[in-house]
């Protein structure tokens, strides 16, 4: 069983077509969505939710306003900004570090459960998604794309899957490296602007301190042949694979748009690098 | 002496697991008499530290030693601290990394062997 | 004014209006806050002339004060502090810096130290000043540095905040306390899933927004439906144009490049100057 990661670090790149065509492609396979903060591979692959979870994790204040009796050391303690004026708690601000519970003279603050995301596992024409919404400013932890990829994993092992193909997160912080630690190719998707170079740096060095091999796809790379080959020589230079060049195509717009990924909306320039691309991958894992 | 192995199940039948903070139990193996017992570890949930908690924990229990697949840089420290062995690198079933231990066949880890968030894709 | 930048996607072209809406205005300064992956610099290509590092407080103990009572780790909700063999051992990238360890600790043995995470750097390109935050590589918190990029905020000026993609902690760092917020989408599926969770996050805040789409010929209807639906202002579209894709992707600005823009982006301006006083926020 092979896991293989589509990331960019900039948003934007194409990251979610190209899960999405692999998803096609590939065969025996279950799909991740680590994107937790704004998932959008269901919208391509029809998906049903069969099974919806609550994620916990950590924790929010709250003040009973009966035990308070106004002294405000709670208001000092914070570091956050999240204790109001009139000493009830900010949420959004709240970071849940309980310095303010553990020192309310009344113990009139407490720290409730916090119920940070929900996790769903989806039939797809493509078979088994695993994906998750987390929710409005909570801290992007990295636990909840922890918690996608090992309940991919299980599906995957049940059924005997030959791939998980995961839909990364963009940055480089937490949730990206829990998309990518233990898989066996982090294929780059970038775009060929200065920002996308830029980005996909940052990301590259990542994925080199987690040991993953990494493999590029230039997306839409005929918008700026120049700076395309620019990047290719910029990759070779590194000794980094560049598994192909896709094209832009006012086509996959118009297959986002019907909820379809490229390789059954068309069959076009795009799908054919597409499909070489797979079959790269497949030869080399 | 008491052992702890990172374990994938409750029994001796069970694969050792390959991370250390995350795994679903420890089988907590007193030598001198063969008896042992499954432990469910509770930190595989945690969002930062999971490893960090669980060494804590095990460390709590008075084990002497500890055997894993990998161990990553914080709960190698914290074990270190408490003076725990570590033995890494063990896979198969619970029972035979039972008997390599036994026969000598470890060797103890001088560092951690993965770094750090290591378990943490996997769950 | 402060006028932040956002949008539940990334891509959509929020450095791209950020960037322009600052080239068409007078006494600007523009704050690059997307501090894992900040770009603003590429297309403004300021003068950079002070650098200032980032730090977070990290707790360090004083072995001959403690005497391994624990009480550290009993308040570490993060599992930043462990004690193992009577020692205590502080573990920094897990830690939020909250004070709680070295308030608590019954000793006084613990006290804080600052630890790097990050860089500020600022400078000015003609009239704009220009300031952004990188978060170092390895580092988990992106709020501090984006806090600190925002303490460069003079409100005498007009302010822009170019924030990170989505809807975590690190967004809601960056534009809360701003005056109005631009959310930046694309007419597809999925700019309007990232869209309507952006929203939901501006109206938490309770901050007046408006719309603008980026690549508007190319999608479909459902975006400005929803608008319309929700009551939320679209205040510009900017249709695709090879043309535009190109001079983005050699990191020039359009303003620049097609002067028309700049009358648009300061018409922009006009519209948010009116429509914060009428406020779409519910």
């Amino acid at each position: 069983m092979k896991q293989i990661v589509i990331i960019s670090g900039k948003g934007g790149t194409g990251k979610t077509v190209i899960a999405g065509a692999f998803a096609a492609l590939a065969r025996d396979k279950v799909m991740a969505d680590c994107d937790v903060d704004a998932a959008d591979l269901h919208l391509l692959l029809g998906s049903t939710i069969k099974k919806t979870y609550v994620f916990k994790s950590g924790f929010t204040a709250f003040t009973h306003r009966d035990r308070c009796e106004g002294c405000g050391v709670c208001r000092t303690a914070c570091r956050f900004e999240a204790v109001r004026e009139n000493f009830s708690i900010d949420p959004i601000s709240c970071e849940g570090c309980a310095f303010c519970s553990f020192i309310c003279p009344r113990q009139a603050i407490e720290m409730k459960a916090n119920i940070s995301g929900k996790w769903f596992i989806s039939e797809t024409r493509f078979g088994p998604l695993v994906h998750a919404r987390l929710g409005i400013a909570e801290e992007n932890s990295g636990k909840l794309v922890a918690l996608v990829r090992q309940k991919a994993e299980e599906i995957a092992a049940e059924k005997n899957c030959r791939w998980i193909i995961i839909d990364g997160s963009p940055g480089i912080g937490c949730p990206v490296i829990a998309s990518i630690t233990g898989t066996d190719c982090a294929v780059i998707v970038i775009e060929p602007t200065l920002s996308g170079l830029h980005d996909a740096r940052r990301v590259i060095d990542v994925a080199g301190h987690f040991n993953v091999p990494v493999r590029v796809i230039i997306n839409k790379y005929d918008l700026n042949c120049d700076m395309t080959e620019k990047i290719e020589h910029w990759f070779k230079d590194k000794n980094i694979k560049i598994l192909g060049k896709v094209g832009f195509s006012k086509a996959v717009v118009r297959s986002v748009v019907e909820g379809k990924t490229i390789i059954e909306y068309s069959e076009n320039k795009v799908t054919r690098t597409l499909r070489s691309i797979w079959r790269l991958i497949e030869e080399e894992l | 002496m008491k052992i702890a192995i990172s374990s994938s199940g409750m029994t001796l039948e069970s694969d050792v697991d390959p991370r250390f903070g995350r795994c679903p139990y420890y089988i907590i193996y007193e030598t001198e008499n063969d008896s042992f017992e499954p432990v469910e570890n509770k930190s595989g949930q945690a969002a930062g530290g999971a490893g960090i908690q669980a060494a804590q924990m095990i460390s709590s229990m008075k084990v002497e030693s500890v055997i894993s697949g990998n161990i990553g840089p914080n709960a190698f420290r914290v074990l270190s601290a408490a003076s725990v062995k570590i033995y890494s690198g063990a896979t198969g079933s619970i029972k035979n990394a039972v008997e390599k231990f036994k026969k000598g066949e470890y060797k103890q880890t001088g560092g951690p062997d993965v770094g750090s968030h290591f378990g943490m894709g996997r769950g | 004014m402060v006028i932040s930048v956002a949008s539940g996607k990334g891509g959509t072209g929020k450095t791209t209006v950020a960037v322009n809406l600052a080239l068409s205005l007078d006494n600007v300064q523009l704050l690059d806050c997307d501090v894992e992956e900040p770009n603003s610099h590429i297309f403004i290509k300021p003068v950079f002339k002070s650098k200032s590092k980032v730090f977070i407080p990290i707790p360090v103990v004083d072995k001959t004060k403690c005497d391994g009572c624990g009480r550290c780790q009993e308040v570490c909700i993060y599992n930043a502090v462990a004690i193992a063999g009577k020692k205590v051992l502080i573990f920094p990238e897990l830690c939020h810096g909250c004070g709680s360890c070295t308030y608590f600790c019954p000793h006084d043995a613990i006290k804080e130290e600052n630890e790097e995470i990050g860089v500020v750097e600022a400078g000015e390109k003609s009239s704009i000043q220009f300031i952004h935050g990188k978060l170092n590589i390895g580092k988990m918190m992106a709020p501090p540095v984006i806090r600190a990029v925002k303490k460069h905020i003079n409100k005498k000026k007009t302010v822009i905040i170019d924030a990170p993609p989505g809807t975590s902690c690190p967004v809601i760092t960056a534009i809360k306390g701003t005056d109005f917020v631009i959310l930046v989408t694309e007419p597809t599926p999925f700019g309007l899933n990232d869209l309507m969770l952006a929203v939901e996050v501006v109206r938490k805040l309770k901050i007046p927004f408006g719309v603008i789409v980026n690549r508007s010929d190319l999608g479909n209807k459902k975006t400005d439906d929803y608008c319309a639906r929700e009551h939320i202002s679209i205040l510009m579209k900017i249709p695709f144009s090879k043309k535009i894709a190109g001079i983005y992707s050699r990191g020039d600005s359009i303003v620049e490049a097609m002067p028309e823009y700049r009358e648009k982006f300061r018409e922009l301006f006009e519209k948010i100057k009116q429509n914060k006083d009428e406020s779409s926020a519910k």
